[in-house]
Parts: structure tokens; C-alpha cells; sequence
């Protein structure tokens, strides 16, 4: 079995992914209320062992890796990748020149 | 890049399965066919991503929206065999039987991680699998391979296209089963995929904008494809016990 921690962890984190991806609103969407209420589902148990509560901690630790992981790509890519190219103003600026201006159009 | 252009992303249920409504419209896939999914927790994690997207929709982080689209309209048009011999192939070149001799610390790293989920693999299966040192790598008798085939068909062709998706990214067949079985989490199987990789960047430095990049989005797409599978496969029961006195 899949070493996974406590399930109270990875619901609070899960809420917190959930939280971010939302914004204000979080609490009314269909996901909150499908993971609180399956978590809810599964915590009464006499088992100690059961197997139905860690399929379903599973599922909770993939997602709240698939929701973390795409955020901070995401973060990385606006960081690194997502400026594009400078216009030719900009790199002239770079050595402190100004492109001509040209009244009648070029050539 | 495409504006957002609804306002509220709900579920709603129809004949073939959960349908996804942008403000009134329905979602379509690529190929223009009805958006339906088999399952309800599915359904809401893709209506998540599509309600997640700020100003523009950025289709590369929507990969539950992806691997259901590719279910739907199955672009390579392949059939359940054809899927699951291209999976099974891959066991033939599977990352963690193919071994370095050299640098000692890194074939050291490779025993250490590797090891203990080829034998998880070999166990479970009841198969061999082994590792190799050798360039054509590892070499897998048609009984192991046969094993993974009858076990794979017994996955309905949506679970199919994600374990495919899984394999293709891990590169790895025994770690996807990992995965699948719950024996591993997504980080760790992850990480044994990039073991290599880890291993460089431990030695040389790591860099941002590239190795965590590449890691993020690995992981992203791992994730996604895992819970494709098992929401896909799976069938849940409420069983009440009745409460002792």
C-alpha cells in the first residue's frame, strides 16, 4: 500500500487546491461538496484496515497532487516561458537606440 | 489562445452519461461528438478544470478534459487489443529494467529505488521480469507478457486509454501498474521514472526553469491519467452496517 500519510492531511491540503483553483466561491462548487461528502462517507468504519477508505484516500492524494502540480506548472510557466518575444522597440531600447520614424512608410 | 467565454460550468446527466454545460452549451469534443463521461466524480473534476481557467483557457493544463476527449473520439483509432499490445510493449524497453553500469553510484541508486518494484511487480504477477545491463535491455519471456495482456483486458477501453497515457509518460509498464494497484503514489513513481534525472541534478545543481518544469508537468499528467483509470474502472457500493448495541 502506497505510503499516503493521514487522510485529515491530505483533505485539508485537497481543500486548500481547491481553494486556490476557485477563488471565493470554493465552498458551493460540485467539487468541495463531492470530496467532503465522500470523505465524510468513509470515516465511519469499524475496520481497521479498509480498503474502501484507502481507494478512496488514493484518489484523494491523486488529485491533490494532479491540482498542485498544475498549478505550479503553471506558476513556472508564467515565470519563465510565458513572456515571448520583445518587439523591435523594446530590443533598440536595449542598447538605447529608437528605430526612424518614417513618414512616408519604408522604402 | 481562447477567452473565457462562459460564465458557469455545471453537470448535468443524460442518457449516455454526465454532460458538461458552459452557461447554457452543451461541451463538445474535438471531433464535435457529445461530451459524456461514466462517471459522476469524473465529470466534476473536469467541470473543476474548466472552471478553473481565469481570463484565457489553457488547454495544456486541462489533462482530465484531454484524456476524455481522447476516449471519446479516439483519435488513433486503435482497438482494445491494439491499446493493449502497444502497453505491454513497452515492458520490453520498461525504465526500471534498463540498468547503467556506469557511474557506481548511480547503478548503486538504480538497485536501491528499482529493485524493490520490479520484485513488488514480479510478486503480484507472478511473473519474471528482471533487469539488464545490456543495450537491447531486458529480456521478458512471452509468459510474462501474456500474464500483462490477460490482466490489462480485463480494463474497459476508457481505463485502457489512460493506462496507455500513464505508460507512455512513466515509460514505464511496472511503475504504471503501481500506480494502478495503489502501490505507489504519483510523486514516487514519478520520481523512480526520473530517477536518472534526479540523480544529475543532485551532482550538477537543479534548474528551475527547466528540470522543475519538466517534473511539475510529468506529475500533472501522471496524476491525471491515474485518476482517469480508477474513476473509470471503478464501481462504488454504499454498504450500511447496522449499528451494534
Amino acid at each position: 500500500m502506497a505510503a499516503l500519510g493521514a487522510p485529515l492531511r491530505t483533505l485539508r491540503a485537497l481543500l486548500r487546491e481547491l481553494r486556490y483553483a476557485a477563488g471565493r466561491s470554493y465552498r458551493d462548487s460540485p467539487a468541495y461538496r463531492h470530496v467532503v461528502a465522500a470523505f465524510r462517507a468513509h470515516r465511519v468504519t469499524s475496520e481497521k484496515l479498509c480498503r474502501a477508505q484507502q481507494e478512496l484516500h488514493f484518489q484523494a492524494a491523486t488529485y491533490l497532487c494532479l491540482l498542485r502540480s498544475v498549478r505550479e506548472h503553471a506558476a513556472l510557466h508564467r515565470e519563465y516561458h510565458g513572456r515571448g518575444e520583445r518587439s523591435p522597440q523594446e530590443v533598440a531600447g536595449l542598447v538605447g537606440f529608437r528605430l526612424p520614424q518614417q513618414p512616408g512608410g519604408k522604402g | 489562445e481562447r477567452k473565457r467565454f462562459y460564465q458557469n460550468v455545471s453537470i448535468s446527466q443524460g442518457e449516455g452519461g454526465f454532460e458538461i454545460n458552459l452557461d447554457h452549451r452543451k461541451l463538445k469534443t474535438p471531433q464535435a461528438k457529445l461530451f459524456t463521461v461514466p462517471s459522476e466524480a469524473l465529470a466534476i473534476a473536469v467541470a473543476t478544470e474548466w472552471d478553473s481557467q481565469k481570463d484565457t483557457i489553457k488547454f495544456y493544463t486541462m489533462h482530465l478534459t484531454t484524456l476524455c476527449n481522447t476516449a471519446l473520439d479516439n483519435p488513433t483509432q486503435r482497438n482494445k487489443m491494439q491499446l493493449i499490445r502497444a502497453a505491454v510493449k513497452f515492458l520490453e524497453t520498461d525504465t526500471v529494467c534498463y540498468r547503467v553500469e556506469e557511474p557506481p553510484a548511480l547503478a548503486e541508486l538504480q538497485k536501491n529505488e528499482w529493485d524493490p518494484v520490479v520484485a513488488w511487480a514480479e510478486k503480484r504477477y507472478n511473473v519474471t521480469v528482471g533487469s539488464s545491463t545490456s543495450i537491447l535491455g531486458p529480456n521478458i519471456p512471452a509468459s510474462t507478457k501474456e500474464t500483462f495482456i490477460s490482466h490489462l483486458a480485463s480494463y474497459n477501453m476508457w481505463a485502457l486509454q489512460g493506462i496507455e497515457f500513464v505508460i507512455t509518460q512513466l515509460k514505464s509498464l511496472i511503475l504504471s501498474m503501481g500506480l494502478i494497484d495503489r502501490h505507489i503514489t504519483v510523486e514516487k513513481a514519478v520520481l523512480l521514472s526520473r530517477l536518472e534525472e534526479e540523480y544529475q541534478i543532485r551532482r550538477w545543481g537543479n534548474v528551475e526553469w527547466a528540470h522543475d518544469y519538466d517534473l511539475c508537468e510529468l506529475r500533472a499528467r501522471t496524476a491525471a491519467g491515474t485518476l482517469f483509470v480508477h474513476l473509470c474502472s471503478e464501481s462504488s457500493t454504499v454498504k450500511h452496517k447496522l449499528l451494534q448495541d
